[in-house]
């Protein structure tokens, strides 16, 4: 059961086209919604009027004075408001709403809400953003910033002036915006109901993560609790549909309540794009002292400027990832790790799988390769010298146990051994033929990932799970959501293990805010880790149960066969700490992960020698996944992520216009990667169980997002010694530093 | 908003069975747009860029999916014929396995089973892939009216400005015709398209020099995604013609092209692209005849 490639329970459904999202639902009556957004990246608004010659009598429209409640998204802090009231912050910030019988009446009637605007100054560069004008949030534009420091940085620094033997090397590298790109756009429908109680309500049912994200935004705007929250199949997420939801979920609400209709929402493409959250683009400045003969990191003084947009967002968490993560998987007994993330004038960033951690893994990857250079060392001898060992002691302080740094680099290595293509231009897809010049590479890298909520997250939150026995058959209930990535599928196996039945007699009940309990959001690499931790103690809590109803503990059907009565037997239980994590997140002193997964990752690529394109041939990752309890699914994970984070590294760059407008708002010029371009993937799944995680799961959502770019940046730079320390490297790029390099 | 995706369901459709059929409706409905495969039709309707009051089917035209030998011994195309159809064609594998390199090229399996040639070459887009290709390769189009029957036009002549072509309102494309293969031509199809599918160029090179005696006696350079139009490269033909291959011959791409910064690229790019695709294939035929 726990170990075996059991067939995705959601699969079926959607590839045989069965499965119903958000936007193939109409519910009687129903009214199509659309969003009035701001032109303006800042600005004062001065009057919202309606067009006297254009027919509003079917059309409902919604602005902040429509808001029964508080204007404001719930979420970290109380900045970002549901809809703009007196001065817009961003390009595509919602203004107001509209909803009319067709889809066409309702974007007719956007361009029919007349909006003055008084454009204000915009702030786009972050590194003028902290203490400077305009003032965007709080008191000096700073979302966050934390300051972590592990050892004497500054002795370290300080002695190594003129001493022969340690040579201080610094870089400065960049990263750019990444969308998310799920397949399915933003959408959410609100209908009216009645409740138990006879009390009128509404149900929100659309796109998500986290059902219980859009409770807590939407009692507040609505200023009550008469609702439910129910996610529908939802076409992926990655972190797009982790915070956003809420803010489409607010304008669907208020919409239904103001029109006395249902509502749908849906965003299209283009909107979806423009207006969304992305992964914060990051500059980082690292300096090091490192030992001359070996490349050994004796001190670390990184600094990180992230841009989080017009609004707070989770971006406080980012960048506490993005501190802890600096390093990499390397020990360092001298850090200073400091992270500011500030606020811009460009629509805000947010979650995004890995938060922080691979844009700063880029960065460590890219300084160990300029040490490695500097000093004339090879990359993989640098790496080797300084990776984690048992007993280190991480920046924050952990000390590091049953880690899977080295296991995971001679796993990688190993699989890897088969050399490299031939670099003649056989075989070039696309066009070429012979003709193409072609230059290979293999580029290697290796990543770390603290797997869950930092430091006390889980403690706090108390994540639960509900385990119903329901006749025969059993019903797990919780708020964790399948995003494509397989809870339907684990849960029922740990279930079944558990109890030793059939995996066909578990079934996961819709994430319906009426009817399962907050087990915490869909984020962080924690479904399976800790959800799924729940979920096997609420298994054993229901085998105790019915242990003592039957007077008996034995086998499962003989148990059930023994009950007198048929009643359900509901148990719930919530996360709990063994107590021995400590974690202080003032000073980021203790312990900040419960557990952390290891991966290495080697890129076999090709550079197209006349137009800068790389051509990826193969990608070997083994990844510490402690236990795999669905193998097939835990590789679907890790080679989706791998792809993903190739995208990041040659081709999805956004382009802003300057107003802070994504301008590349199509597939056809945001480009992902498609199956032609993906290489052959070799997965190698290491096993060292984590004892807090069910049957000894890890969490393994993000890591491999977190590092497959830098060992292409590696690669190419052996395969043509281009040197590129910013992503995306773009082929326009790659051919800029194929000319420096000449 | 011009983006307003409306979808005309109410908008006729005429769908004639017959060729003639067709060229008649066109005559007397001149503001019908012809449909073809669809599928740059279905993108500028979503996107609004097009508004017809009604189209003209011609899917259901088989007498335009025929491929044949000519009697000059070269190949005819039907302009319906789909990518996937002329990946599965030996005479076109035998004249022209250039525009078959072309044609795998294309969007990917789905746009390939629906795209047509015509299509590409009637919406003329200046990143249409197959179309750099047929000026290498000295296509002529035949198109035919109701009224004054089929006259042949060269591909060298039908492009005219951005997105605009030879044909007449009352013309459809019938047909693309492509002369015998020369043992001594050296053909190349080369695209720059940042992915290997659903890519749309930043750069495509269609190629074709006939070598004799170590002389090149015939040079078509042809270039997309560099200009207004897919177009000839004179100057680098000329520097070509009568002497041994000049692999520095693409020294003089620049005058040829005029390739912009956009959503998609730079100018830059492009043209040090345009310069090092060229050269990799003149090395090549290089290589091939030592
Ligand atoms: C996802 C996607 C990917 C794509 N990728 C590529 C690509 O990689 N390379 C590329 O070059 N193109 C690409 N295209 C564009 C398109 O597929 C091609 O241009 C295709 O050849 C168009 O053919 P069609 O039959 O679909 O044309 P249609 O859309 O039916 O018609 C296109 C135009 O030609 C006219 N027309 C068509 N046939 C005739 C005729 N016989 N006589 C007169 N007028 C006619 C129509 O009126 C219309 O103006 C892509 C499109 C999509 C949607």
């Amino acid at each position: 059961m726990i170990g075996e490639g059991l067939v995705r329970a959601d699969g079926q459904a959607k590839v045989t086209g069965r499965a119903v999202y958000v936007d193939d639902v109409r519910p009687e009556g129903c009214l199509y919604a659309a969003t009035v957004r701001s032109p303006f990246a800042h600005a004062r608004i001065t009057g919202i009027r309606l067009d006297p010659d254009f027919d509003f009598s079917d059309v409902t429209v919604v602005t902040a004075a429509d808001i029964p409640g508080e204007n404001v998204v719930a979420l970290m802090t109380d900045d970002q408001p549901a809809l703009a009231d007196k001065v817009v912050r961003h390009v595509m910030e919602p203004v107001a709403l509209v909803a009319a019988p067709t889809r066409e009446k309702a974007l007719a009637a956007v361009s029919h809400i007349l909006v003055d605007y008084e454009p204000l100054p915009a702030l786009f560069d972050p590194e003028r953003s902290r203490g400077h004008e305009p003032s965007l949030f709080g008191s000096d534009n700073v979302y966050s910033h934390i300051t972590l420091v592990h050892g004497d940085p500054d002795g370290a620094f300080a002695s190594a002036e003129g001493n022969a033997d340690v040579r201080i090397i610094e870089g400065t590298y960049r990263v750019g915006l990444q969308e998310q790109l799920y397949i399915e756009p933003q959408g959410m429908i609100a209908t009216h109901r009645v409740d138990a109680e006879g009390a009128p309500g509404l149900t929100l049912f659309g796109s998500m993560q986290c059902p219980f994200y859009v409770v807590k935004a939407l009692s507040r705007v609505l200023g009550h609790k008469r609702f439910n929250v129910v996610q529908a199949v939802t076409g992926g997420g990655f972190g797009g549909k982790e915070e956003y939801p809420s803010l489409v979920a607010i304008h669907a609400a208020l919409l239904a309540l103001k029109s006395g209709k249902s509502v749908k929402l849906i965003y299209r493409r283009d909107e979806d794009l423009r207006a969304t959250t992305k992964r914060h683009p990051c500059r980082l400045r690292y300096r090091t002292v490192v030992e001359v003969r070996t490349g050994r990191l004796l001190a670390f003084d990184g600094h990180m400027l992230f841009d989080g947009g017009a609004y707070n967002t989770l971006s406080p968490v980012v960048n506490s990832r993005g501190v802890i993560h600096a390093v990499g998987p390397y020990r360092c007994e001298n850090v200073r790790s400091e992270a500011l993330m500030v606020a811009t004038n460009t629509p805000p960033n947010g979650a995004f799988r890995g938060f922080g951690a691979p844009q700063v893994q880029f960065a460590a990857e890219r300084h160990l390769d300029r040490i490695a250079r500097e000093l004339g060392l090879d990359p993989l001898d640098v790496r080797r010298v300084n990776l984690y060992r048992d007993g280190d002691l991480t920046p924050t302080g952990q000390t590091l146990k049953d880690i899977g740094a080295k296991i995971v680099l001679e796993a990688a290595l190993e699989r890897a051994q088969r050399p490299l293509p031939p670099g003649n231009g056989s075989g070039r897809p696309g066009g070429g033929g012979q003709a193409a010049r072609l230059a290979a590479g293999r580029g290697l890298a290796l990543a770390w990932h603290g797997c869950g909520f930092t430091g006390n997250g889980e403690a706090n939150l108390q994540g639960k799970a509900d385990l119903a026995l329901e006749g025969r058959d059993l019903r797990v209930y919780t708020s964790s959501t399948d995003i494509g990535q397989g809870t339907e599928t684990i849960f029922p196996q740990i279930v079944a293990a558990a109890l030793g039945i059939g995996v066909g007699r578990v079934s996961v009940a819709p994430p319906d805010t009426d009817l399962v309990p907050d087990s915490g959001p869909t984020v962080a690499s924690r479904t399976a880790m800790v959800v799924g931790g729940v979920v096997l103690k609420a298994a054993q809590a229901l085998r105790a149960a019915l242990a003592s109803e039957v007077g008996f503990d034995g086998d499962f059907d003989a148990m059930l066969d023994a009950r007198t009565s048929d009643a359900v037997l509901r148990v719930r239980e919530q996360y709990a700490d063994d107590g021995t994590l400590v974690w202080d997140p003032k000073t980021y002193r203790g312990d900040a992960y419960p557990t952390f997964g290891w991966s290495c990752v080697i890129v076999d690529l090709e550079v197209d020698l006349d137009t800068g394109e790389v051509l990826y041939r193969r990608l070997v990752q083994a990844t510490d996944v402690g236990r795999a309890l669905n193998p097939v699914l835990a590789s679907g994970q890790l080679e989706g992520g791998a792809l993903q984070a190739l995208g990041y590294a040659t081709s999805e760059e956004v382009v802003l216009d300057e107003r802070g407008c994504m301008r590349n708002d199509r597939l056809t010029n945001y480009i992902i990667p498609t199956a032609l371009d993906a290489p052959e993937m070799e997965t190698v799944l290491i096993e060292i169980p984590f004892a807090g995680g069910p049957f000894g799961a890890k969490g393994i959502g993000e890591i491999p997002h977190d590092v497959p770019h830098a060992a292409v940046a590696q690669a190419i730079e052996r395969a043509t010694g281009a040197v590129l320390d910013r992503l995306p490297m773009m082929p326009e790029r790659v051919m800029a530093a194929l000319e420096r390099r000449r | 908003m011009s983006r307003t995706a409306q979808l005309k369901s109410t908008a006729a459709v005429l769908e004639p069975r017959t060729l003639n059929e067709a060229l008649e409706m066109r005559a007397r409905a001149p503001d019908a747009m012809p449909l073809a495969g669809g599928t740059d039709v279905m993108v500028s309707l979503e996107a609004g860029v097009i508004d017809p009051p009604r189209f003209l089917n011609l899917w259901r035209l088989d007498a335009l999916r025929k491929i044949e030998d000519t009697p000059a011994g070269g190949v005819r195309i039907g302009a319906l014929c789909t990518y996937t159809s002329l990946g599965r064609s030996d005479l076109v594998l035998r004249h022209a396995s250039v525009l078959i390199e072309a044609a795998r090229t294309v969007g990917a399996t789905q746009i390939q089973n629906r795209g047509t040639l015509g299509g590409n070459i009637v919406n003329a887009s200046p990143a249409g892939d197959t179309l750099p290709v047929l000026l290498a390769l000295d296509a002529v189009f035949e198109l035919s009216s109701a009224e004054r029957g089929a006259r042949l036009v060269a591909a060298a002549d039908f492009f005219l400005g951005y997105r605009q072509t030879a044909l007449l309102p009352d013309e459809l494309l019938i047909a693309i015709h492509l002369p015998a293969r020369n043992a001594d031509d050296h053909t190349h199809y080369r695209k720059v398209g940042t992915r290997l599918a659903q890519a749309i160029s930043k750069v495509v090179l269609g190629a074709r020099l006939r070598v004799v005696d170590g002389q090149v006696v015939e040079a078509r350079i042809a270039w997309g995604s560099v200009g207004p139009v897919p177009m000839r490269s004179p100057s680098v033909e000329a520097a070509l013609l009568g002497v041994p291959i000049d692999v520095d011959a693409e020294a003089k791409v620049a005058q040829d092209i005029r390739p912009i910064d956009d959503i998609r690229s730079t100018a830059d790019y492009r043209q040090r692209v345009a310069e090092n695709v060229l050269r990799s294939f003149l090395r090549s035929v290089v290589q091939t005849r030592s």
